[in-house]
């Protein structure tokens, strides 16, 4: 985990939010966002946490006895306009009736910035967007990669305490997506400005976060770096949510785990009927001499880099394996699985 | 392409509709141009009562002309406010209240003026202004100028572009006049010219609103049919149609941007309500 200080931090105190016809978008909600920090927020839609960010950005109100904080300063009854965040979101919110340059004074131009240093910031932000070839551009004239590098230039122009993304790359194509998540990734980190990112993305919450909130329904079901939330989901919901997981029951004795497929080896302290969870990565295809489990290839898909299976008669649902070799599989084609020992997982709920 | 009989039997309907509107148009103009439109054309060509409508009638115009813009004025200042206002409250609040706005369409030019005149009428300095007339005239012209602006608010993000703008430290009043205004460009546009079109040629309100003194262009042009030779109120014609068609021409260019300005498209925002009074 790469803590950065400097940075503004951030703190929610029991922030609840609901609208006014009665929906409860957020149950009551307390995190410490270090200074630097990036945190990102996942889940599916209408989990809360697009609500979260407004509510850090000043964009929405938390119900009574909520509190935010900026480092020690309690900011809950400051609109966004006094609260120096910077914004980007997921549909760039860019000024029609302004050019590129425009549109990243604006912020500068609102503060009553003096000319000479308008102009430098101006400039800095346009270098280090790499959008100075843009700058007399009408927006309407951008693609959509292009308009996102000038909503964040803009959003950082005003050197913001803290900096709110809102599903930025959702509206853009693979490709372009990846490209723009490096660029984040690497301007998050030079800058080291408090970040709060919000996405239903895992890949892009995986790569971006120093930690990561997942959420479900108004509610946080783990906060954790990357790493815990990949290899030690808090609950089936995280499990399912971020990355495949595969689920396989069996009976736990002394050493080993008895499923109706095969033997898998058992570290675990459980005994009995026990699901076990976990990842293709951790399951390679085997000859049968050395296969824990056996099943039937239901589907291959063929990625280019590597297939992708879908093994049936193993556990209730199909599981997902993954080989990089070159051999080709067909349907119906029997296989025999060697599963990592640690990797397995068990929860509760 | 080898065109049918079904196309030239339309061409021909189309241009015998296009006749019936135009011919009595046409021959309006050349009424108020010949010296005695019982001999016809061969009569002569003078711009004679042109110039005579121009002595009898020169204040009615300047008058038309200053309270259409004054209309205008006011029909901006408070149109697009509250446009603004309905268009961030879209609940069922705010739709009553559009209805309420558009009313005055719905409702006869006379009626409005009957109403406001049972109201109105025992302030005697105000009844006697122009301003009476204005008043008149800014009702019946608001929902064109509110649905203008409406049209264009609901179909752009606006929200968000304000909170963009909010976020980056605008106070309200910045964004309204730095953002929110120029982004509605077009439909204040196309709802300025269509209130000065209506204002110019509106007669039923001001018919019954005016004094002797207030007469608009319309009311005048009433009053020379009435009471003139014939050429004088054809003469009359042409001088409305002078001040009226580039406006029309104006609204037909800029009422219906073709191609969209903001990024997200925008529909013609005049287009729902018809232009019909200002063609009269």
């Amino acid at each position: 985990m790469t803590r950065r200080t400097g940075g503004t931090s951030v703190r929610l105190i029991e922030c609840a939010k609901t609208f006014a016809e009665g929906t409860r978008a957020l149950e009551p909600l307390s995190l410490d966002i270090a200074g630097g920090e990036t945190v990102v927020f996942l889940g599916p839609s209408g989990c809360g946490k697009t609500t979260t960010l407004r509510l850090i950005a000043g964009l929405e109100r938390p119900d009574a006895g909520g509190r935010v904080l900026f480092d020690d300063e309690d900011v809950t009854d400051l609109p966004i306009e006094a609260r120096n965040v910077g914004m980007v979101f997921q549909s760039y919110a860019l000024f029609p009736n302004m050019n590129v340059e425009g549109n990243v004074a604006y912020g500068l131009k609102v503060r009553r910035t003096p000319p000479k240093e308008l102009a430098a910031r101006v400039a800095e932000m346009l270098a280090m967007m790499e959008i100075g070839e843009l700058r007399d551009r009408r927006v309407d004239q951008l693609s959509g990669g292009q308009r996102q590098r000038v909503a964040i230039a803009r959003a950082i122009a005003v050197r913001p305490r803290v900096l709110l993304l809102d599903e930025p790359l959702t509206a853009l194509d693979a490709l372009l997506r990846e490209r723009l998540r490096v660029d984040i990734d690497a301007l998050l980190r030079k800058l080291g400005v408090t970040a709060v990112y919000v996405t239903h993305d895992q890949a892009e919450a995986m790569a971006l976060g120093d930690r990561i909130v997942v959420m479900s329904q108004g509610l946080v079901t783990q906060i954790g770096t990357p790493r815990e939330i990949y290899y030690r989901p808090a609950n089936r919901f995280v499990a399912d949510f971020v990355g495949t997981m595969n689920r396989v029951t069996g009976t736990a004795a002394d050493g080993f785990l008895e499923t109706r497929s095969g033997r898998i080896p058992w570290e675990g302290t459980e005994r009995g009927e026990v699901e076990v969870l976990f990842r293709p990565e951790n399951a390679a295809i085997t000859t049968p001499g050395e296969a824990h489990l056996r099943g039937t290839i239901r589907t291959a898909f063929f990625l280019g880099d590597r297939t992708r299976l879908l093994v049936e008669g193993v556990g209730a649902t199909p599981i997902v394996v993954e080989t990089s070799g070159r051999r080709e599989y067909r349907e119906g084609e029997e296989v025999g699985l060697r599963i990592e020992p640690g990797s397995l997982l068990t929860l509760s709920d | 392409m080898r065109r049918g009989v079904l196309f030239y039997a339309q061409f021909a309907f189309t241009l015998a509709v296009c006749a019936f509107l135009i011919v009595p148009v046409i021959l309006s103009i050349m009424a108020g141009v010949t010296v005695n439109f019982f001999h016809g054309i061969t009569s002569g060509i003078t711009l004679r009562w042109v110039f005579q409508v121009w002595d009898l009638y020169s204040d009615t115009i300047y008058l038309s002309l200053l309270i259409a813009l004054t209309c205008l004025v006011c029909t901006v200042v408070l149109g697009v406010p509250a446009a603004y206002v309905l268009a961030k409250r879209q609940g069922r609040i705010g739709r009553i209240i559009e209805e309420f706005v558009t009313l005055p369409l719905a409702i006869p030019g006379l009626a409005i003026a009957l109403a406001l005149l049972i109201v109105y009428g025992e302030f005697r300095a105000f009844r006697m202004s122009w301003l009476f007339i204005l008043v008149g005239h800014v009702l019946y012209t608001l929902p064109f100028m509110l649905r203008a602006v409406l049209a264009v608010l609901s179909t752009a993000d606006f929200r968000t572009l304000e909170e963009g703008a909010a976020s980056l430290g605008a106070s309200f009043w910045q964004r309204f006049f730095g953002i929110v205004i120029p982004n509605c460009r077009s439909g204040i546009l196309a709802g300025s010219l269509m209130v000065v079109t209506l204002s110019v040629g509106e007669f039923n309100l001001t018919w019954m609103l005016h004094t002797p003194l207030t007469k608009t262009l319309p009311v005048g042009l009433a009053d020379s049919y009435a009471s003139m030779r014939l050429e004088v109120g054809s003469a009359y014609t042409v001088v409305f149609l002078i001040m009226n068609i580039p406006l029309l021409m104006a609204l037909q260019l800029y009422g219906r941007p073709a191609k969209p300005r903001t990024v997200v498209a925008e529909e013609g925002a005049g287009a729902a309500v018809p232009a019909a009074d200002a063609a009269r």
